[in-house]
């Protein structure tokens, strides 16, 4: 420790988006506070944009590589280093994004209230700390402002038996799975005299012993738990199917990013001594993902659900990547995230223009039949989405599997990359599903014309993005996703 | 040309021709295909003129190489090999289009642009130099493929569509985990590079096992041939053209760029097995098409034999087989789509494929029954048409290796005679049955455009194909060499003959002394 008052500067100075979102989150509580539902709209826009002055505070750590003694604020209990903020840029970028879609959703249902943004800001602003978390006290309480944010999120149309069964079974699981993680951090606690990551590091290189191996069970269970991986994945369709839209997309993107991003930091720094330990659990957590979110979207018929089915699914590939163990997988696993990003912001933006001609959503997958024919270019960016996450090159998606895949065969888990992909095509029945439906059968007529002006944009631009030429990004993100990755690995 | 990026203009121009058809829609769609598919023939013929073929001609030509991604790069460049499979393409190509200029009669815009985007990846495939962006091209026709059986296709269609993807699919993607390997023990992902790059024997057999998943199921070789009848008979016409004519290639250019060069002992090793199946094939499939009564399924089987008669051809070990398994390929490319172009013209006529609903077409389609007897002839390898040459030069490398084989294989092209002349005696001769079938009108000058120059193809190829051996001869000769250290102990105790020039010179030198 240097002298008090500069690690205090300097600290202050590290977690200074951390600061933005949340004074401004506190203003505009109280602007709600007087101005009512009627400023809702000038709220969300207000929203955007510390989000995005927030994007700029953290994106010149990721750019510089950042790492090291320099970017640990308060004693190693905050993190600011590369990894978290390539994490929160996904993290506020598709805050931001939800935010910009949900009034026109809102609206349709009088619903749209000025509590919204702020709420989706503290919630951002958990799962920021989430992922910046160098300490597990700080972890859980990002992970509580995050959770206790999106309970109330889930249940926002209050008016809908759906909306609040979903926020009662998010909150129900949810306190469930922080419960659990919280009984896994006692007991690491317990066993390594700390609660700090490096502390536990240093504890676990030393040697392994039972009540340890418990603490990584149940921190990495209740974890898992929040990245929906099997066998902690059943909430997943009923939350995504019950939730306002616009908070499923939220749901799919920010915390889904910050929970992989706090398992990364959590199994590589803090359990990374002892990876034997925890890999034969991710390993299995991976196939079953993969192959049990391919099966379950099968009979799926809300496509919300059939989403929902298909992100566990891709958390499968993406724990491929942890399993190895490397900063290549590291690396490798944040490619696809950024990628799966913005897939699911594509493909839940295309479920938003689902909507008949009365303006009600419209979510039964046979309601799109014949889609390609009402609606060429809507149908056309879902065709995108759906051949992308299936991993179909020349689409983007592939990328996202292609260096995971990569990571895998170069430590040499060959028969996991062998089965991962092999399972790979299971998935890619469903999606192709999807793609029949609106392109091989006959025109059900039930979705109308309407189409909201920043739905469109937004389909354009993550089109862009999702087609051919989005390889032109590749070197672009692997700068970024090998700088994060380094910085994760910096103490090892 | 030096310099000149001509592969990826040839890229390049169906790939501008397929946005332009989306965007233009119904109404010219079918020009603005015409037209890019010419331009790109065009471009092809330029290509084939300006290749170097002379003596010591560099291996790789017109190669271009820009490092825009992360782990691979844009790099193209053909050899003769890829220079003959991109000149069928692009001579297909139009053919198609031509195919499909009444028949189709939904959705135009999206349907040629699908074709165009077709052959954008095609010649992609064939031109890659670069190992990641052969899988993307390679896979990427999926899409394609996928929406023009699903859409444009017959009754079965969806059941079809699934079927082609999910098992090419799961075919290529265990060749993406074998790339991978490769990429990570070689340390390039350069196609040529990878070709004279040696893996330990205990690796190639895996790296072999899974590029053969992938190969064998595109080829398509017996037992995983299933989605070929199904994909063929449900798909428009210009799709099996396209299905028949380049997308079946795809499989041996896999063997002949891939397993071959890079995995030459395991390739020795399984060569029993790929032995083994394409004489199951030959014989077998030959006999389901004989009974066949869907036209279009009878092609379907016949070109699993003929695909059989590749690989053998392939895994034979020397010049011969492998020069005659590429002429197999093109043959059968031309003659294919030319048999499924001439059931399409009678399916536009009276939309059954059924062989009993025609009969006597000799009397009142003289000009069809004429091609229709040419493509026929062609397909059983009548001396005079290119499927001879190919079929004679696989047989006569495979003798070398094993006489056994040899025999087997041989029988297909008694069994092919057997249900091709069937199929052509059903349709083409005896009385005329039924009225409808009678009434048909002969070939429209549209269609004589599109035959006529697949029979004055099939007709060179025959007479003269040393034009198409000419290119490809020095490859060859690479490829060999380079397996020629694997290279199995063949049964055939071939003794050098003695040309009677030859020995009446040694006679008169051996005098001299």
């Amino acid at each position: 420790m240097g002298a008090p008052m500069m690690d205090w500067a300097q600290s202050l100075r590290l977690i200074a988006p951390e600061e933005l979102l949340s004074v401004a989150g506190l203003v505009l509580l109280l602007v709600s506070a007087w101005a009512g539902d009627k400023a809702s709209r000038a709220i969300s826009i207000g929203a955007v944009a510390v989000l995005v002055a927030a994007m700029a505070f953290v994106a010149p750590a990721l750019c510089a590589g950042a790492a090291g003694p320099e970017t640990t604020a308060f004693g190693g209990q905050f993190r600011a280093d590369a990894f978290a903020s390539f994490a929160k840029l996904l993290i506020y970028g598709s805050a931001a994004v939800a935010l910009v879609i949900a009034p026109a959703f809102f609206d349709k249902f009088r619903a749209m209230r000025a509590e919204f943004p702020v709420l989706v800001l503290f919630a951002a602003l958990g799962t920021g700390m989430m992922v910046s978390a160098g300490d597990f006290l700080t972890l859980y309480i990002g992970l509580e402002m995050n959770s206790l944010a999106s309970y109330v999120l889930a249940a926002f149309l209050r008016a809908d038996d759906r909306s609040a069964e979903a926020g009662l079974k998010y909150f129900v699981l949810g306190a469930l799975a922080s419960g659990i993680l919280l009984f896994g951090v006692s007991l690491t606690y317990g066993f390594t005299g700390s609660t700090a990551f490096e502390g536990v590091r240093l504890a676990m290189a030393g040697g392994l012993n039972t009540g340890m191996v418990f603490g990584i069970v149940f921190v990495l269970a209740g974890i898992a738990f929040k990245i929906s991986a099997v066998p902690f994945h059943m909430w997943t369709p009923d939350v995504y199917e019950g939730s306002p839209t616009p908070v499923t997309l939220f749901f799919a993107t920010a915390p889904k990013v910050g929970a992989m991003a706090m398992l990364m930091r959590v199994a590589l720094d803090a359990f990374g001594a002892q990876a034997a330990a925890w890999q034969q659990i991710v390993i299995f957590a991976a196939i079953a993902s993969i192959v049990i979110g391919a099966l379950g979207a099968i009979g799926q018929r809300n496509i919300k659900r059939l989403l929902a089915y298909s992100s566990i699914n891709n958390v499968g590939f993406i724990l491929i990547g942890l399993a190895v163990a490397t900063p290549e997988g590291a690396a490798a696993m944040l490619t696809y995230l950024a990628i799966y990003v913005v897939m699911t912001v594509a493909s839940f933006v295309v479920v938003l223009e689902l909507q008949d001609a009365e303006g009600n959503q419209v979510e039964d997958l046979a309601d799109l039949a014949g889609l390609s024919r009402n609606r060429p270019l809507l149908a056309g960016a879902m065709a995108t989405v759906m051949f992308s996450l299936a991993g179909i090159p020349p689409l983007f998606g592939f990328w996202g599997k292609f260096v995971v895949f990569q990571a895998a065969v170069a430590a040499g888990f060959i028969p996991l990359a062998a089965i991962g992909i092999a399972a790979s095509v299971i998935g890619a029945f469903y999606y192709l599903k999807v793609v029949k439906v609106m392109y091989f059968d006959e025109p059900a007529g039930k979705v109308g014309t309407h189409s909201e002006i920043a739905h469109t944009v937004l389909l354009v631009a993550t089109g862009l993005v999702l087609s051919p030429l989005g390889y032109l990004l590749t070197k672009w993100l692997g700068v970024l996703s090998g700088n994060a990755a380094a910085a994760l690995f910096h103490g090892a | 040309m030096n310099g000149f990026p001509i592969l990826s203009l040839m890229l390049l121009v169906p790939m501008i021709g397929a946005v332009a058809c989306l965007v233009a829609g119904e109404r010219l769609s079918r020009q603005i295909a015409l037209g890019a598919t010419l331009l790109d023939f065009g471009l092809g013929v330029l290509l084939w003129l300006n290749f170097d073929s002379g003596a010591g001609h560099a291996q790789w030509q017109f190669v271009e190489r820009v490092p825009l991604f992360a782990g691979f790069s844009w790099a193209l460049g053909i050899d003769g090999i890829a220079l003959m499979l991109i000149v069928l393409t692009v001579f297909l190509m139009p053919i198609c289009i031509g195919a499909s200029w009444v028949s189709v009669e939904k959705r135009l815009g999206e349907y040629y642009a699908a074709f165009l985007f077709m052959e954008t990846l095609m010649i992609g495939v064939f031109s890659a130099q670069d190992l990641y962006l052969f899988y993307i091209m390679f896979e990427a026709g999926l899409i394609p493929m996928y929406l023009i059986i699903g859409i444009w296709g017959g009754a079965d269609r969806i059941y079809a569509s699934y079927k082609f993807f999910l098992y090419t699919l799961l075919g290529s993607v265990l060749m993406l985990i074998a790339m991978l390997w490769m990429v990570h023990d070689a340390g390039t992902t350069d196609i040529p590079t990878l070709m004279a790059y040696n893996f330990s024997p205990a690796a190639q057999t895996w790296l072999f096992l899974a590029f053969f998943a992938s190969f064998a199921v595109k080829m398509p070789m017996w037992p995983v041939h299933t989605w070929l009848p199904d994909a063929h008979v449900q798909a428009p016409t210009a799709g099996s053209v396209i299905l028949a004519g380049v997308l079946l290639k795809m499989g041996g250019y896999g063997f002949i760029r891939f397993s071959l060069p890079m995995f030459p002992e395991a390739s020795a090793q399984f060569a029993w097995l790929i032995f083994a199946l394409s004489m199951i094939a030959v014989v077998v499939t030959s006999l389901i098409a004989l009974v066949q009564h869907d036209m279009k399924k009878l092609i379907a089987y016949s070109s699993v034999a003929h695909m059989a008669i590749v690989t053998i051809g392939l895994f034979a070990f020397n010049v011969q087989g492998l020069e005659g398994s590429m002429i197999v390929m093109l043959s059968h490319g031309l003659v294919a789509g030319a048999l499924f172009l001439c059931v399409g013209i009678i399916y536009d006529r009276l939309h059954t494929r059924e062989i009993a609903r025609y009969g006597g077409l000799a009397i009142n389609m003289p000009k069809y029954a004429l091609f229709f007897m040419l493509f026929t002839m062609a397909s059983i390898g009548l001396p005079g048409t290119s499927g001879f040459v190919g079929e004679f030069l696989s047989l006569g490398g495979i003798y070398q290796v094993s006489s056994w084989v040899a025999l087997v294989c041989t029988t297909g092209i008694i069994l092919g005679a057997g249900y091709m002349l069937y199929l052509y005696r059903r349709v083409v001769f005896g009385v005329q049955k039924h009225e409808d079938a009678a009434a048909m009108s002969d070939l429209t000058l549209r269609e004589l455009a599109m035959v006529i120059p697949l029979g004055l193809a099939v007709l060179w190829m025959g007479v003269y194909p040393e034009s198409f051996l000419a290119p490809m001869r020095a490859d060859i000769a690479a490829l060999d060499a380079r397996v020629a250290r694997a290279k199995p102990v063949g049964d055939a105790k071939v003794t050098a003959g003695k040309p009677i020039a030859d020995a009446k010179m040694s006679e008169h030198e051996g005098g001299a002394h």
